[in-house]
């Protein structure tokens, strides 16, 4: 199971990755930019995208949208990581086709939770099952 | 830190904290360049670069539980976003509480780091700031209803493919920029996915000093996986002919993307076809003509070229102490290859083995070469700039010049000047001492600046510059300048200096005097409150980084103190010497020249041995007798003179013979030894012997001293 990280902050992505790590077998693949992720997506086949919103470059926003126009990884499970300073924001990410949103700052069960729901192959541990 | 915070584990702790650190440096900066531009409008891509990054920290810290931060950055964040949108003025006041900020969250962070919670009067101080940031500041022109009365909305410029894709913040940029009137643009490069981090750092370093970038927006028509297509929506801050400048030689096309005609007066809701654009690539029929010049285009625009533009960092971020390791394998293999040299001098004397001791020479000298290349490069890479420690010392100098009432204009020079990462480390706490000094004690307030006839903002200059392997700092004042008399009193006072001694001290020797424990404090505490911090304590911590301070000063003119250096700590070359029948280390950056001497070079001065070389007197330590070893009567015959200097002093250090000259890994001691003081350290010189390091910084200062301020003129270093 391969998952992409995409945040502009290295701790914040190193968080994740550590909260996954105890999720499921999970393969994480980390992009610090917009750009970087849409370097990744062709060549990779990913079983989730978990993106931030508010980043340099391309936002989350258009990347979602990007994601779900392209042809090859349009249908991947997409997860919001992001604060939730704009309300506005979470309702358009969601608009264009991302699945779930996870307000920071979370829970690491909230976290693992919200990727059961997304990937219910994976059986995440103690999921509280956020979204 | 929370158990969240906990939770995540050591490293990722760890990444927090360097990130969070990395982030209150900037915002460090960010601050002294609007500080700098002392304009109550500053430039918005600083103010939200400043957003951003506590936006940011405000995220992190909420997620790894740091509680006062997280609050610190929610109320600031607010804050900037008042600033950014016009809603209140960024006066000095409110410039002092962002620097404060700094400030706090550096020792918040630092609290972390070493585990603990952070206590008052940090969270006092949070408090303070985040009421401070709460008390709404003196509103400016509103900005919200400014955009109401423009008239132009994005919904009036972007169809949906824009709109829906820009963030909150994007969006109200966009409205901002449509408000101030500024002209928004297309500008369309193709590039290559591989290299598209560095290829468009490139083109925004060159956006970014005339336009302020909205967003970016990737186009899906092109299927091709290795380029991406890139719409830059920006809003241009200078005139369209420099937009075009900025972009020579990129492969973009510019299009202006018509608004509501401040000049045409076109009719209702004008969408320009520019905003429906799509998949055929850069049309040219979707061009209109610029307001303020005809069409922009810069580059080919149809993909023919390349792009040539290749970023300024690629940088990768080390932990110190893997080059440490790294650097200690050298050092092992410079012992090796002294063996190899050793074995094949032992084969050139060996019978019949004259080929083998020379291919084998030949070899060595091969590997020595690399040797030195690797060590090179990993010194190479444990150098920093000083630029960032210079920031922080600026901030500290705004900081006290604004505690004390003084005004300070702060000039930097030499930031790039680059010194091992150690160093720097080591070296901030001293200089921040010198700089507090300066202001505090150096700089004389208005009245008496005006009295002297010098303007009122008092000047500090801190210059650095690399001068052989040596770094050197100074710190220049237009202050006051020190009082030798009331030094030299202050010393007497202190019963450091007799009389006799004062009656026969060189002025360089009295200023020097301002070293010594005590002297400082007291001479300076007359007319101050005593708070300045004992100079000797600056000159401890430089000597242990091997370095040495020197202070020239003139009443009435100002001060000036020169910080000198070694680059690098690590390894370093060394003339390996013998004194009674032990090898020393005499580091190399020290010695300006050996030779041979006979007995009957050496005559006394004032009960001090010395020498005359070139025509000046050089004074002379036996290093046997300085041991312990005491060997009575003249210098035995062959004896050698390592001519050593520091600064501006020299001295000879008399030895038994001069073994070679070898690069030596400096280890510490360990402190049962530490007492040693004028012993950096031992080294291995190989055959696993081992030989103590010199300080000759010490050994120089010990002599100098112990002469009590009598030898050094008597046998007049100059």
């Amino acid at each position: 199971m391969k998952v992409l990280v995409v945040d502009d902050s290295r701790a914040m992505r190193a968080y994740v990755r550590g909260v996954l790590k105890d999720a499921g077998p999970w393969t994480v693949v980390e992009a610090s930019s917009g750009f970087e992720a849409l370097r990744l997506l062709p060549r990779e086949a990913f079983d989730l995208v978990i993106t931030d919103i508010n980043m340099p470059d391309i936002n989350g926003l258009e990347l979602v949208r990007f994601i779900r126009r392209s042809e090859r990884q349009g249908r991947v499970p997409l997860l919001i990581v992001s604060t939730l300073s704009s309300e506005r924001d979470r309702a358009r990410v969601l608009e264009l086709g991302a699945d779930a949103f996870l307000a920071k700052p979370f829970e690491p069960e909230d976290l693992r939770g919200a990727v059961a729901g997304l990937v219910p192959s994976v059986s995440a541990k103690d999921a509280r099952g956020d979204e | 830190m929370s158990k969240r915070g906990k939770q995540a584990g050591g490293k990722v702790v760890e990444e927090f904290l360097s990130e969070a650190q990395e982030i209150v440096e900037g915002l460090g900066r960010n601050m002294l360049a609007i500080d700098k531009s002392s304009s109550d409008d500053p430039d918005p891509e600083l103010v939200n670069e400043l957003f951003r990054g506590v936006h940011t920290l405000k995220g992190l810290s909420g997620m790894f539980g740091v509680e006062p931060l997280s609050r610190l950055a929610h109320h600031e964040e607010n804050m900037l976003d008042d600033l950014r949108l016009g809603r209140r003025r960024a006066g000095p006041e409110v410039l002092d509480l962002l620097f404060m900020s700094v400030e706090v969250m550096t020792g918040i962070l630092a609290a972390v780091r070493d585990g603990d919670d952070p206590q008052d009067p940090l969270l006092a101080e949070v408090e303070r700031l985040v009421r401070a940031f709460e008390g709404g500041g003196e509103a400016a022109a509103d900005a919200g209803e400014g955009a109401k009365r423009a008239g132009c909305q994005p919904a009036d410029i972007f169809g949906p493919e824009v709109l829906e894709v820009l963030t909150e913040y994007e969006e109200h940029r966009l409205r901002t920029n449509l408000k101030n009137g500024l002209p928004l643009y297309r500008v369309r490069a193709r590039f290559d996915l591989a290299a598209i981090d560095t290829e468009l750092d490139a083109v925004k370093n060159r956006l970014k000093p005339v336009a302020e970038i909205i967003t970016y927006l990737p186009s899906t028509a092109g299927t091709d996986m290795d380029k991406l297509e890139l719409d830059i929506i920006v809003a241009l801050e200078a005139a369209a002919d420099d937009l075009a400048a900025a972009l020579e030689g990129v492969d973009a096309s510019v299009e202006w993307i018509r608004t509501e005609g401040k000049e045409s007066a076109a009719g209702p809701s004008v969408v320009p076809s520019a905003a429906t654009k799509s998949e055929e690539g850069p049309s040219r029929a979707d061009v209109s003509v610029a307001p303020q010049a005809a069409l922009v285009r810069a580059g080919a625009g149809d993909g023919g070229r390349a792009l040539s533009l290749r970023s300024v960092s690629q940088t990768v971020r080390v932990d110190i102490r893997k080059l440490d390791r790294l650097m200690n394998v050298v050092g092992e293999l410079a012992i090796v290859r002294g063996a190899i040299a050793r074995m094949s001098e032992e084969l050139k004397v060996a019978l019949g083995r004259r080929e083998l001791a020379i291919e084998l020479h030949r070899i060595n000298r091969g590997f020595d070469r690399r040797l030195s290349e690797l060590r090179e490069g990993i010194l190479e890479v444990r150098m920093v700039p000083l630029s960032q420690m210079f920031d922080r010392l600026a901030r500290l100098t705004r900081k006290i010049s604004r505690d004390l009432g003084k005004e300070i204009s702060l000039i930097v020079s030499g930031a790039e000047t680059e010194v091992d990462k150690l160093i720097i480390e080591e070296l901030s706490d001293p200089l921040m001492h010198v700089i507090r000094n300066a202001i505090d004690h150096g700089i004389e307030d208005v009245e008496h600046r005006r009295a002297a006839g010098k303007p009122d903002t008092g000047t500090v200059a801190l210059t650095a510059f690399q001068k052989g392997n040596h770094a050197v700092i100074e710190v220049e004042d237009d202050g006051a300048g020190i009082d030798g008399q009331r030094l030299l009193e202050a010393a007497m006072r202190r019963g450091v200096v007799d009389a006799e001694q004062a009656a026969v001290m060189s002025e360089r020797d009295i200023l020097n005097l301002v070293f010594l424990p005590g002297v400082s404090t007291v001479a300076l505490a007359t007319e101050m409150s005593g708070r300045g911090v004992g100079m000797d304590v600056v000159k401890t911590n430089i000597g242990a980084l091997g370095g040495v301070v020197e202070v020239q000063s003139e009443v009435g003119i100002g001060t000036k103190l020169t910080i000198t250096l070694p680059v690098t700590l690590a390894i370093i070359p060394a003339l390996l010497v013998t004194v009674a029948e032990r090898i020393y280390a005499i580091p190399l950056n020290t010695v300006t020249e050996a030779l041979l001497v006979s007995p009957a070079d050496a005559r006394p001065i004032m009960g001090v041995e010395t020498m005359t070389l070139r025509g000046r007197t050089l004074p002379l330590l036996r290093l046997d007798r300085f041991f312990g070893a005491p060997r009575e009567g003249a210098l035995p015959q062959g004896s050698c003179v390592v001519v050593a200097s520091l600064g501006q002093r020299r001295l000879g250090l008399v030895v038994d013979g001069l073994v070679e000259q070898q690069d030596v890994v400096i280890k510490s001691m360990g402190p049962s030894l530490s007492s040693a003081t004028c012993f950096s350290g031992a080294t291995d010189i190989g055959d696993q012997r081992l030989a103590l390091v010199l300080d000759t910084s010490k050994v120089i200062e010990e002599f100098f001293s112990a002469e009590g301020g009598a030898a050094p003129r008597a046998a007049g270093a100059e």
